[in-house]
């Protein structure tokens, strides 16, 4: 066995081996469909009501939570694809905006949550907050890039968005959590 | 192969997904089309939720409102309490019925009122994303809705469809930021084009520093997108100053004032007139027309209508004709003209040639005596009575027996007809037995020929 292929190895055991607490249990499948339903409806229907909760991302913290409990990249890909996706089918933008952009949060929200404690809520709060200001950035970067829109981003208002919604997920997963059943 | 897949299958299934979604955005950009399957099954799953979501608040908050105020009413007063509470709900119904009835009613006439076909619509459920202001309305391409319909209200233009489904479609707001359309000033008639900046203003955008528009002027869509008729209020320019190219002229859109709740779908567009509004010269104070000068009025026009000197002078001499029992037009050919010199305030005519320079032909022939008719103010003999032939130059051909002169090539000078001069004027055509065949000088225009020792006198006319 070669050098190359020992690191390989151990990389791999590393990356089997989460750090945080095991998931007491999974989602339900029908919970899987509804819940990012009623996100996508409501960031659709309570802004017309509430205005500043237009700002809320109902949506990518149900992304974020998904891929975090469930500790699955591939799992968390076509699940952030899909919440993308369907925001997309919504928007005026070419499909796919959305659906890459939390597509990419999926996937490295499950591939950090091998390494951290997600369970804790400051890293949960951390982490909403990153993803938060990842996914508005992206975003952008994508809306400059492939669509050549010129849209300005303002990074001080998207940090004090990103506390919110990070203020909101806590409690948010918390809800979450007890829609599961034990696996 | 199976080792690649295996160890780098994460980030494999990442790039498929990926790239996948690119190539799909890739296609929707380079084709400009949409991908209406995906869409269609989200509008057609979330949408009829938001409708029904919308009919339950809207039938259900006066109860729950009512429920809360009648929460703390004691027993005793339980009959007056239901009572008071049903009169309430009835207030927020009737409220809210009058309301509708108000928004409808202001549709209604606007929609009578317009030339454009619109449909009726209201606003059911926000787009997604941030930055972007789109609605969802509940009309869609069942009701003939289609992509690039304009959407206005009674007070000002809201947005465009960009995209219609079965039952619902997608509205995009002038705040948008993508969002783009042709205006015009209403008082300067600048023309600009309207673009949406994420938030409650609009700007209007290419319009030179140079160009004038007013603080509080209204803009009108023109007409020149394609999608909005032209005439439609946007809306009042709330800030104007110049910037490096083009003027930044803030407005406030008047159709978003107050929310966007009942709307009008543009389904064929007329284009309207602009609304004239103040004068582009507000800044300068014009005055009334002068009154007429009635002391410069010729005496036989009192009323004061005889506006330039050329119609006094005319009057003058008809009056001069008149006191002297000369009737313009109907006197022989040679009759005794009118003494115009008698006409008070003009000057007599001298019965010397003119010094220099061209002459009439008749004076040209050196005849002492010619009657020679007043020049003054531009008035050519001959435009006001019948004058003696010769006198005028085309009727001076040469007699009939004399050497033809060869035309000299000179500059063409300016001939009278004397028809043109005096409507009322008469010119009697001249005798046949007078008049000389014409030669190849009598042409239209006559060179003026420098008296000569052996040119042919004009044969005169007998002197009444």
């Amino acid at each position: 066995m070669t050098e190359y292929s020992e690191r390989a190895d151990y990389s791999e055991r590393l990356l089997e081996r989460p750090v945080g607490k095991e998931s007491p249990g999974r989602i339900r499948f029908v919970w899987l469909i509804v819940i990012p339903l009623i996100a996508v409806l409501s960031q659709v229907y309570v802004p017309r009501f509430v205005w500043f909760l237009s700002y809320l991302e109902l949506p990518l913290l149900i992304t974020v939570h998904f891929a975090l409990h469930r500790r699955s990249p591939i799992a968390a890909v076509f699940y952030g694809m899909s919440i993308g996706l369907v925001q997309d089918s919504l928007s005026h933008q070419p499909i796919g905006m959305f659906g890459i952009v939390k597509t990419l949060v999926g996937y490295f929200a499950a591939s950090v949550s091998m390494r951290f404690d997600v369970e804790n809520p400051v890293v949960t709060f951390i982490l909403s907050f990153f993803f938060y200001f990842f996914h508005q950035f992206f975003y952008w970067v994508l809306t400059r890039a492939l669509l050549g829109e010129v849209v300005n981003f303002d990074a001080q208002q998207t940090l004090v968005f990103g506390l919110l919604n990070a203020a909101v997920a806590l409690p948010l997963f918390r809800i979450l959590d007890k829609l599961k059943v034990a696996a | 192969m199976d080792f690649f897949l295996s160890r780098y299958r994460n980030i494999t299934v990442l790039l498929i997904v990926i790239v996948g979604q690119l190539l799909l955005i890739a296609y929707q950009v380079k084709s400009n089309r949409d991908v209406p399957l995906v869409r269609v099954w989200a509008v057609t799953a979330v949408t009829p939720v938001e409708q029904a979501l919308e009919v339950v608040r809207t039938y259900t908050w006066g109860f729950v409102e009512d429920y809360f105020v009648l929460l703390g009413v004691k027993g005793e007063n339980d009959r007056l309490k239901r009572e008071n509470g049903d009169l309430k709900m009835e207030n927020h119904y009737l409220k809210a019925e009058l309301s509708t009835a108000d928004r409808a009613r202001a549709l209604s006439v606007f929609q009578a009122q317009t030339q454009s076909k619109t449909v009726a619509a209201r606003v059911i459920g926000n787009g997604t994303g941030a930055n972007s202001k789109v609605v969802f309305v509940d009309r869609g391409s069942a009701s003939g809705v289609e992509s690039g319909m304009a959407v206005v209200t009674p007070d000002g233009i809201v947005g465009k469809v960009v995209d219609a489904y079965p039952t619902a479609s997608l509205v995009m707001l002038i705040t948008d930021p993508t969002f783009a359309a042709g205006v015009v000033s209403q008082k300067n008639h600048v023309r600009g084009t309207l673009k949406g900046q994420g938030h409650s203003e609009c700007l209007v955008d290419y319009v030179q520093n140079e160009e004038r528009v007013d603080p509080g002027e209204m803009f009108f869509t023109s007409g020149d997108d394609r999608i909005f008729p032209r005439g439609f209020p946007v809306g009042a320019a709330n800030a104007v100053r110049n910037g490096k190219t083009f003027k930044e002229i803030y407005i406030a859109p008047s159709g978003m004032q107050g929310g966007v709740e009942d709307v009008l779908i543009v389904l064929e567009g007329v284009h309207q007139q602009i609304p004239e509004g103040e004068s582009a010269s507000a800044g300068y104070k014009i005055l009334q027309p002068a009154p007429a000068d009635t002391n410069t009025a010729a005496p036989s026009d009192p009323a004061g209508t005889l506006v330039t000197d050329a119609d006094r002078l005319k009057a003058q001499y008809k009056q001069a004709g008149q006191d002297q029992n000369h009737v313009f037009g109907e006197g022989v050919p040679g009759s005794k003209p009118p003494d115009f010199t008698k006409i008070p305030g003009i000057r007599a005519a001298t019965p010397t040639p003119a010094p220099g320079g061209a002459q009439q032909p008749g004076n040209a022939a050196g005849k002492p005596g010619q009657p020679t008719m007043p020049v003054q103010n531009g008035l050519q003999n001959g435009a006001v009575s019948a004058p003696p032939k010769p006198a005028t130059p085309t009727a001076a051909p040469p007699a009939a027996d004399a050497p033809k002169p060869k035309p000299k090539p000179t500059a063409p000078i300016l001939v009278t007809d004397p028809a043109d001069a005096d409507p009322d004027a008469v010119v009697p055509t001249a005798p046949k037995s007078t008049a000389a065949p014409p030669g190849p000088a009598q042409a239209p225009v006559q060179p003026p020929v420098q008296p000569k020792p052996a040119a042919p006198k004009p044969q005169q006319p007998p002197n009444q």
